[in-house]
């Protein structure tokens, strides 16, 4: 058997898979009848009928014809890495993780952090303009929220604020 | 001259100074994220979200809507000059718009659009005034079962009326559901899904959701594709007035494309994008007079009449939000969203309860229209040299204010984990050709669903029966089932699918 439509076959995949996990999780819990429904009951049904349509996608994507074969294709590992992991050094310079001991390095060295990670995620990378972005995202990050917003968002690190 | 008096007390609200500033924010964010392709009003009012705290109600309202409408004016510049949809409605407005931009004619195009607006938005915003009170009289003899109903027939409409496969949207729908069960049941106390994360106990965040798939999982898609050359018709645009002779092209046009989009945008599913798709079909149809320019080869009607119906149909899909409180697309169900932030519950009671608040908010659109017709034409120039700005200067931005945001949602860094993980599952759905759209209105009205479905069976002891034999509510659902069959008949079928291709 042949897969006819790749994106639409994977994607019956995911809603089945997620289907009958959601459905299995809602079991745990104490399903009940119609007139006393609870709390499993509600998730128990969308996860059964999830689980459902995802076959139904499935066998579609197998037997309806599609031109070319609707190809995912290639995963884009680049910007998929460098902006999640802007994102997530911007969370830890910004909190710190008190599970390493790594103290708060607050919101100027995060935004410095966040601007050059994702800006490798493009084509070509300068340090030197990217620098400069930098530099205008944090002034004007720190004029509008911090001085005209009022938001509670640590600014420096903690180390020198105390 | 009940209307009057509701108006004016709205205009009051609308007029104070710091109202009026707050309109002219959201309408210049607005317009500016129109005008940038890339970003779309989902992503900006998400990332505005938290920053709405500190705001009264009303002003935070009447900025995030002046978003909404203000991106309809902004999408139609970039569609016309660069003939790139600045924003998904303005898709069809390329097709004609462009071609008037190639032929030296990118003033009138950019006027055609912008006046089709202002009078469209003007008449979507007296419609939503007039329409409002009698239909929230009748959302107050609504019960669980026809509110349950309600959101099915809601729920489908918003899948029947998008792109992209039925099924699959039907799908994305009930993964929303699922996940806005997450986190504590309000009925017996139990913490569903919530993997013993004291965090998730109080359900997954709205705002991660929102900005992971919409802002993260887009700028990962825009990033895997070759960056492509844009050819900028910025020299020609001289001489913004429209002749005679396109006056009297445009302005039946205008009339048929504000009447088609206020009906197409009250409807569940309805809003901004189909109203364009569906007037620019009409004008389409309607047959050529002599003499005048061909469709897809530059004719104004193709302009005035798309552009018109999307700004009607986004001041009229305001209506189902606020007499109602369900969502009809996506951006609606950020602004329940808002609403919530605010403890204000949306639906029937705040027109009563809230009076300056509905009223003020109305009374804002239309001091909003006016503020965006003095934005998009006279200063024209300054939208236009914004897009110059290479993506590569915008996309860290945009990161930036997701991370910004999102932390401040909770000022906890737990959120900033979570918009990571959507960014990921949002590059996913794209990857998989998933819309995401139907997946937040899902999540929006997930708990909604389940507490009227809780009533509806607990009142006539478990029997199924009674959504059927309550006669609102059997009208709303077969409703639904017609819809449904609608769009399977193989001729609607061809059809749509024929109408998104441009997508």
């Amino acid at each position: 058997m042949k897969i006819k439509s790749q994106k639409d076959f994977f994607s019956g995949v995911m809603f089945s898979v997620v289907g009958v996990a959601f459905a299995w999780g809602a079991t745990t819990y104490n399903v009940g009848d119609g007139a006393r429904m609870g709390p499993g009951y509600f998730p128990l049904m969308l996860g059964v009928l999830m689980a459902f349509l995802g076959l139904i996608i499935m066998f579609n994507a197998l037997v309806v014809e599609t031109e070319g074969g609707d190809p995912i294709g290639k995963w884009a590992w680049k910007p998929i890495c460098y902006i999640l992991g802007a994102n997530l050094a911007f969370g830890v310079l910004l909190g710190g993780l008190p599970s390493i001991k790594l103290p708060a390095m607050g919101m100027i060295a995060a935004i410095y952090a966040l601007t050059i990670i994702s800006s490798m995620a493009g084509t070509q990378f300068k340090l030197k303009p990217v620098l400069v972005l930098a530099t205008i995202l944090a002034v004007g990050s720190y004029l509008a929220f911090i001085v005209l917003l009022k938001l509670q968002i640590p600014v420096w690190p903690t180390f020198i604020t105390g | 001259m009940e209307l009057i008096h509701n108006l004016s007390l709205g205009f009051g609200v609308a007029f104070t100074p710091i109202n009026l500033l707050y309109a002219l924010i959201g309408c210049i964010l607005g317009t500016l994220i129109g005008v940038l392709p890339g970003i779309g009003p989902v992503a900006t009012i998400a990332m505005l979200l938290p920053a709405t705290y500190a705001l009264p109600p009303v002003s935070a309202l009447i900025m995030l809507a002046g978003i909404y409408y203000g991106a309809q004016y902004g999408g139609s510049t970039t569609a016309i000059l660069v003939n790139l949809p600045g924003e998904s409605s303005s898709v069809v407005t390329c097709i004609d718009g462009y071609q008037m931009a190639r032929q030296g004619r990118a003033g009138p195009a950019l006027a055609a659009a912008g006046l089709g607006s202002f009078f469209a938005g003007s008449v979507g915003t007296l419609i939503l005034a007039a329409f409002a009170p009698p239909l929230t009289e009748l959302a107050f003899k609504f019960g669980p079962a026809e509110y349950f109903s309600l959101m099915i027939l809601g729920l489908i409409g918003a899948v029947v009326l998008a792109s992209g496969s039925l099924l699959k949207a039907i799908a994305m729908i009930v993964l929303g559901l699922l996940m806005g069960l997450v986190g504590t049941d309000v009925n017996s106390g139990v913490a569903r899904f919530s993997f013993d994360i004291p965090e998730l106990t109080d359900g997954i965040g709205f705002v991660a959701i929102a900005m992971g798939v919409f802002g993260y999982g887009e700028i990962i898609a825009n990033l895997s594709q070759p960056e492509d050359e844009r050819e900028v018709f910025t020299a020609n645009v001289q001489g913004l007035w429209p002749t005679k002779q396109d006056f009297k092209d445009m302005t039946p046009a205008v009339l048929r494309g504000t009447a088609l989009g206020s009906a197409l945008g009250i409807l569940p599913g309805g809003g901004a994008l189909l109203a364009a798709f569906a007037a620019y079909t009409l004008e389409k149809k309607m047959r050529l007079k002599p003499g005048e320019i061909a469709f897809g080869k530059g004719n104004i009607r193709g302009v005035a009449g798309p552009e018109s119906a999307n700004n009607a149909g986004a001041q009229t899909s305001f209506i189902p939000l606020l007499t109602l409180g369900i969502p009809p697309n996506a951006v609606m169900a950020l602004m329940v969203g808002a609403m919530t932030i605010h403890n204000i519950q949306p639906g029937p009671q705040v027109m009563t309860s809230n009076p300056e608040l509905f009223w003020g908010l109305i009374a804002s659109m239309w001091i909003g229209n006016a503020m965006l017709i003095v934005l998009n034409l006279p200063l024209i120039g300054m939208w236009i040299k914004l897009l110059t700005v290479p993506y590569k200067y915008l996309f860290p931005a945009i990161v930036l204010f997701c991370a910004i945001g999102v932390y401040s949602t909770n000022n906890s860094t737990f959120d900033i984990w979570m918009v990571a993980i959507f960014g990921f599952i949002g590059y996913l759905f794209h990857k998989l050709g998933c819309e995401p759209a139907p997946l937040l209105l899902g999540f929006i009205l997930g708990p909604m669903m389940e507490e009227n479905l809780r009533r509806a069976l607990l009142l006539s002891r478990g029997d199924w029966s009674v959504f059927v034999t309550r006669p609102l509510s059997a009208g709303l659902l077969a409703a639904a089932a017609v819809l449904v069959v609608i769009v399977l008949l193989p001729a609607v079928k061809n059809k749509r699918e024929e109408a998104f291709v441009e997508d």
